[in-house]
């Protein structure tokens, strides 16, 4: 699963900033999982928890942010949330809609024990 | 033992006081049981560094008039099948247009041999246990076809504004209508290749990958007389994820409709809008 693929990237941008900040343990790792992002958070969980030992990530709480979906309905003008790309408008059940947000998924922050 | 006081017994959990304030550290963040604790904020895209390297390639290809598109499908929708005809018939249509193929598999290099044997030259990518092509093996790949080296010929030459008469080059990723829609390559335009045996409501099943796409081959036409597919509603739900959806519908085994797809291929890259 592509979970994986982004859990190896999570710990590189994690490493890289090991480096540059000088940390080696990492208590919290805060990441953002748009419901539009394309991820499966458990899996993405499953993924961290596969690729974390070892590592500055070992031992870390993972905390996931799930904003929802928006995107922008013409019929309504207004911003609406959804759940998937497929969603039709939540408030006048009109397609199609158009994208506007949480569909990233980025690293926030890292809480991180002093060297 | 009671943290506080240090009261209470040994072989009980230990209970935690009324107020323990990990608050005023210089980071103001706390955790249970942990000494204060520095804030370090990142604020990354985890797509960033791949989206990086496929502006690269974009710019790359762009800068060297080769029109990059990423085929995309379940496995068995017939991308390969349909490469093969469409290097035929581009062979017939457009002989001058160079043409390369970057093959996208876990194993095997079954595919890029079809794809040499038709008559264009391919680079065979094996991902191993992965699920998608990413911007480094694209280009990665990319160096080493034949295609790269008679552009950079071209630009000893003739610094870019010159270069030849708009090469082709496929990218057939690996089959799967789920990961492949987050990593970009690179590409022109992303094109999304549905089978008609495997059923008109796959647009809704797999938003992402139809929401990316800007263009929906239809592939296996022939065969709609004995499936039960309704192409209309197919379409209709395709554009509901996807309004701007271009549709072509063919049959790479029968030729129906290829000559609209190679239509489409041969206009310059610059109308084809990357979704």
């Amino acid at each position: 699963m592509h979970e994986l693929s982004l859990a190896a990237e999570i710990l590189r941008l994690v490493q890289d900033a090991a480096a540059r900040e000088h940390f080696q343990r990492v208590a919290m790792l805060r990441l953002e999982a748009g419901a539009l992002a394309g991820v499966e958070v458990g899996a993405l969980r499953f993924a961290l928890d596969a690729v974390a030992p070892g590592t500055c990530l070992a031992g870390a709480q993972i905390d996931i942010e799930e904003p929802p979906g928006l995107a922008w309905c013409a019929s309504c003008a207004e911003e609406v949330q959804i759940a998937s790309r497929a969603d039709p408008c939540p408030q006048c059940g009109g397609v199609p809609l158009r994208p506007t947000g949480g569909d990233a998924l980025r690293v926030l922050d890292l809480l991180v024990r002093p060297d | 033992m009671c943290v506080v006081c240090g009261c209470g017994h040994a072989d009980e959990p230990a209970e935690p006081a009324a107020v323990l304030h990990y608050g005023q550290g210089a980071a103001r963040a706390s955790l249970p049981g942990q000494p204060a604790l520095r804030l370090v904020q990142i604020e990354a895209d985890v797509l960033g560094a791949n989206q990086r390297l496929a502006d690269r390639n974009r710019a790359h290809f762009a800068a060297h008039g080769v029109a990059a598109y990423n085929l995309l499908s379940s496995p068995g929708s017939g991308k390969t099948t349909l490469l093969c005809a469409t290097i035929a018939a581009l062979r017939q249509r457009a002989p001058q247009r160079p043409l390369a193929v970057i093959e996208g598999d876990q194993q095997t290099q079954l595919d890029a041999e079809r794809i040499r044997a038709a008559g264009a030259p391919a680079i065979q990518v094996n991902t191993g246990r992965g699920c998608h092509l990413d911007a480094q093996m694209v280009g990665e790949a990319f160096a080493q076809l034949d295609l790269h080296e008679h552009v950079h010929e071209q630009g000893r030459d003739h610094p870019h504004s010159h270069h030849p008469a708009g090469s082709l080059l496929f990218i057939e990723n690996v089959g799967n209508l789920v990961c492949p829609a987050l990593w970009d390559l690179g590409e022109a335009a992303k094109v999304v290749i549905l089978s008609v045996t495997e059923g008109e409501d796959k647009p809704l099943k797999y938003p992402d990958m139809f929401a990316a796409a800007a263009l929906l081959l239809i592939n296996k036409i022939d065969l709609l007389p004995y499936v039960q597919f309704d192409v209309a509603r197919c379409i209709r739900l395709a554009r509901q994820v996807n309004p701007a959806l271009q549709v072509l519908q063919l049959s790479a085994t029968r030729g129906d409709g290829l000559d609209a797809w190679i239509d489409w291929l041969l206009r310059m890259p610059a109308e084809v809008q990357p979704a």
